[in-house]
Order: structure tokens, then sequence, then C-alpha cells
């Protein structure tokens, strides 16, 4: 098998559309082998679609993909060997129970025997050692999605994606998969994450893509993403007295007494906004700056709020 | 393997892998194997519901036309009723297990853990079917155990029994198969079983020779595949039958190849499976 592409993706120009709306719209962008990478997006971005034609499951009006240079259409079977997909749904098969539904996944990539100390091994560092026996319909939903996880996992790919992994699961499930995923990212596998929780994706990932209606807005580093921002955030609580108008452009939210201003770096000097204060006679109780996080970045790209990052992409 | 250690399995597919290739053998093993072990946990809805309910139309009957005149020299009525009763149970079970297990996957949206996985059509088609067909032996062979004691049913053409059971039972199966790909919901399914199955089943011969139809329900009857797949099974018991072998055979594997073609062309265009 030729894998010596640099990229563990390859996205060319792909284009999907159901009827009239523009789900994908000429994405192009690479990912490296060994990345930590982000892709972020509102509601209806064109994520889970962008995923699912990467697995297989919807197929493209135009472009190509490949994994670790097999393309996703022409050496199908490669391809899809190379990758493990988490579903952002949470999908079980009802007849099963969990150590059974793990080994047929595995026999589907052609895996048999030898790969049941793997699957031993997944069972164990998912916390799912003691519901191996356990029928898939009487688990609970978060124990449902370590299932997921280990299914995807289930023939070693390469390269994983995880569409909303910790949608909707507690946080020490949270900080198990992400120990496991960082494990396994050490040791050389791709990880490619879509989260709503874009802490979880400032954290772990190393590049980051953010996708808004079918379109890549913007692919840097998250370092580099973080310092395009030329903003800072200001809060204030006062003491007396009303904010000068001077201020009140500069106010981007007001909440329990608290008024956050966003300063330009360049053209706001923090001193100048003292000044002001104190020319209008205003005392100042508290204050904190804020340096701008993932969040506010995406907020400036695509307009809306992380909390329309979940899920239901077209 | 050492913890956590990620090395992908060989590939031997390479550039240009044909959608039409056979390749995966332990991708067909397994989920040939899955598909057997999803029927054999709801045994009792899967095998002995349908041996019993055909056990009960073979009292029925039996009580109901004892006495009346052999259908074929030397077979009385019951012994006719048998290998019909039989071969009725495996058509409408090959296609309920192939139909309701890919309905229910899409439905519960599990189906894209075959869908992501690199398995192609011939492996699908093959397992799908092969697990049927397993269904459907299973159910035959309790139907004629059963049934012996009370009635004992002569073997006169064992290939041709083996052959016309084989033939029906995968056709079926592949219809099933067909069913599973276009519906979308299990109304869609039932209508599949209660305007093609069960009417085509009924109206052909599993309870009595077409030779006492009056002239256009003989005539129609000709038309109707499931008359063949019956007739030409009862014919390896009696060696007599209201049509020829040949022509049962021919129509069975017709109807085999032609489904299979459609079936085959659905998933390898990924037709109502992939979007």
């Amino acid at each position: 098998m030729n894998t010596s592409s640099p990229d563990a993706l390859s996205i060319a120009g792909v284009r999907k559309a159901y009827g009239k709306v523009q789900a994908l719209d000429g994405v192009s962008f690479s990912i490296r082998r060994g990345e930590f990478f982000g892709l972020l997006g509102p509601n209806g971005a064109g994520k889970s679609t962008l995923i699912n034609t990467i697995a297989g499951l919807i197929r493209a009006d135009q472009g190509s993909i490949a994994v670790l240079g097999h393309d996703t259409v022409h050496d199908w079977r490669s391809a899809r060997r190379l990758i493990g997909v988490v579903p952002q749904e949470l999908v079980f098969d009802p007849f099963f129970k969990v150590a059974d539904m793990l080994r047929i996944q595995a026999g589907y990539y052609g895996c048999g025997r030898e790969s049941w100390p793997w699957i031993d091994e997944m069972l164990v560092r998912l916390d799912l050692d003691n519901k191996r026996s356990s029928p898939m319909r009487a688990l609970s939903g978060g124990m449902k999605r370590r299932v997921l996880i280990a299914q995807a996992l289930v023939h070693q790919p390469p390269v994983v994606i995880l569409d909303e992994p910790t949608a909707g699961v507690d946080v020490e499930l949270r900080r198990t998969l992400w120990r496991f995923m960082s494990e396994l990212h050490r040791k050389g596998t791709t990880v490619v994450l879509t989260t709503h929780y874009l802490e979880e994706a400032q954290d772990l990932c190393e590049r980051i893509a953010i996708i808004d209606k079918g379109q890549v807005k913007v692919i840097e580093t998250t370092a580099e993403l973080l310092d395009r921002n030329k903003y800072r955030f200001l809060r204030l609580k006062l003491g007396n007295g009303a904010l000068p108008e001077s201020l009140r452009p500069l106010v981007c939210s007001e909440k329990n007494g608290i008024t956050e201003l966003r300063l330009e770096r360049d053209k706001h000097p923090i001193g100048g906004v003292f000044t002001a204060l104190r020319m209008a006679g205003v005392d100042i109780e508290d204050v904190q700056t804020r340096e701008p996080d993932l969040e506010d970045i995406f907020i400036e790209l695509t307009g809306r709020h992380s909390s329309a990052v979940a899920g239901a992409a077209a | 393997m050492s913890e956590g250690e990620m090395s992908p399995p060989s590939v031997s597919g390479s550039a240009g892998d044909e959608l039409s290739r056979f390749s995966d053998r332990v991708g067909f093993a397994t989920l040939t194997l899955k598909e057997i072990k999803r029927f054999w946990s709801v045994l009792g809805q899967t095998v002995t519901a349908p041996v019993v309910t055909a056990l009960l139309y073979l009292l029925v009957f039996a009580q109901a036309m004892k006495g009346r005149a052999p259908v074929y020299p030397g077979v009385d009525y019951t012994e006719f009723l048998v290998p019909g009763l039989v071969m009725m149970t495996v058509i409408q079970n090959a296609f309920a297990n192939t139909s309701s297990s890919l309905t229910q996957s899409k439905i519960m949206g599990n189906l894209v853990f075959l869908l992501m996985a690199p398995l192609g059509a011939w492996e699908w088609f093959a397992a799908y079917v092969s697990a049927a067909l397993v269904r459907a032996a299973l159910v035959a062979t309790v139907m004629l155990l059963v049934s012996a004691p009370f009635v004992p049913l002569p073997i006169h053409a064992p290939l041709a029994l083996l052959a016309m059971f084989l033939l029906s039972g995968a056709s079926l199966a592949v219809l099933g198969l067909i069913a599973g790909i276009v519906a979308s919901k299990f109304d869609h399914l039932a209508a599949f079983t209660n305007f093609i199955i069960t009417p085509l089943s009924f109206l052909s011969g599993v309870f009595y020779s077409v030779h006492a139809l009056p002239p256009f329900w003989y005539a129609a009857s000709h038309f109707n595949p499931f008359f063949y797949m019956i007739d030409g099974f009862r014919y390896g018991f009696f060696g007599q039958a209201d049509v020829p072998i040949a022509l049962s055979l021919a129509w069975a594997a017709g109807c085999l190849v032609l489904l299979s073609a459609v079936c085959l062309w659905m998933l390898m265009t990924g037709y109502k499976l992939r979007r």
C-alpha cells in the first residue's frame, strides 16, 4: 500500500448540494500526518456533510478526497481501511453485546482474532470492561458513546475523525476520551475533531479550520488564530455614575453590573479608558482584562455564538 | 501489539479497486455470521413462529380436505401439501430475513457501520443472502422433521430439491434486500409483504394443484414465479408436478439472475444507501 503521502487527508474542491442548498461549496484543504486538527463551524455549516463525504456515506457532486493518498472513490477500500469515524448520532445495534459488536466491527475491516487483545485494551481504557457482556440496548447514552469511539478505533486506523464525540457526555468521559486520544496522537495517529466545546479545540488542536455556509473561512494554527484577533477585553465594575458616552461604542456586554469593553489594541489603550472614567468622575470598584479566546474569534468570523456550533450540520 | 500502538491493517486493494470485486473474505464471513446471530438471537420470532404457523395450516387443511382424491397418482392431499407449505415458508422467511434486517439497520441508523466499512457490493450481497438461506434451511428442516412422523415423504430427486431450495430461497433473499434498500420505513416493507409476497404465495398452488383452477386462474398462475418454485420443489419429493422440472428450474434461476442484477446495481451505485 502506498501511504507515502505527506497529508493524512487531502480535500480538493469538494462540492455537494441538496436541491438548492449548497452544503459544501468548493471545500479545499489538507490535514498533515500526525496533526490534531479541529474542524469548527456553526450549525448547518457543512461539517458533518464533509465528514460523511470523507467516510463514504455521502457522494460529492464535484471534487476529490484522499486519505493518505488513497482516493475515497477510486481506491475506496484502502481509504476506508485507513480511517475510523465516530459518528455524531448515537447509533447502535440492539441485537449484540458490547464485546461482540466490537469484534464484528473489527471483522468488517478484515481483522480477526488478532484484534481481540486491542479490543480488550480499549474496553479497559474507555472504562467499558465491566460492560463487555451487556447488551447494547441496556447501556446509558454515555456508555453507548464510548462504544462508538471504540468501534471507530477497532481496526487501529492511522486517521481518526471524531464528529462531536463529547456532545452530551459527562466530564469524566470527556477527560477519559481526551486522555486516550492524546496518547494515540502522541504515537502518530492523525486526529480530526469537531466539537462545540471550543475550549476543547483550543486546548487540543494544533490547527483549526472554521467552516461556514459550506466554505472554509479560515485555516490556521490555533496560536495564529488566537493572535489574529486585534481586540482585548476590559471588564469594569463601576462604583458610581454611568459609563461616559465616549466609551459607549466600545461596550460589548453588560451583565450583573459588569460592563465589558472590547478594545482595539492599536486604537484604544487601556489607560485612555481609565482617563475617560476619571474625567467623568466615575469610580472603579473592580477591573479585569481578558485576552480573546477561540469563541471570540469564532463569533467574529461567523457572526454566530458558539452554542450554534453544535451538531446538526446539513 | 503494544498499548495504543496504531498500525494500519495491511491493505490488499490498489488504486482502481473495483466496486464489483469480491475481495474481503473476512468481512464477508463476519457479516454473514452477524446476520445469522441476529436472527438466532430472536429464534422464537424468526424460526419457531413461522414453523408453528405452517404446521397449523397443515393441521387445518389436512383435516378439512380429508378424504379427497389423491392430487397426483399415489400422492394424497396431505403429502401434496407439505412440500408446498415448506417452500412457502422458505420464500417468506428468506424475504423477511434480509428485508427486516436492512430496514431495521437503516431506521436505527446503525447501517453506517457497514456503509463506512471497506465492504463491497458483492460481500454485502453474498453475506445477506447466505444468512437468509441458513434461516430458510433451518425453518424447512424443522418443518420436515416435525411433520415426518405424521406425513412421511419420499425424496425422488434430491438434487432438484436442493437446486429449487437454493434458487428460490436466494431469489427471495435478494428481493428482500431490494425491498430493504428501497424502504425507508416499516410501512414500505409491510406493503412489499402484504401486496407482493403474501398474495403470490397464496396464489401459487400451495394448497391445490393448478389443474383444479378455472382456465383464467390456471393461465394466470403460470406468470407467478412462486408457482414454479413450489411446483419444482414438490417435484423433488414426488417426481411429479404440474409443469416440467426444467421449466421450474429455469424460472427460479431467471428470477435469481434478474433480481441479483437489480440488487447488485443498487449496492454498487449506493442507491438509497449513500446520499
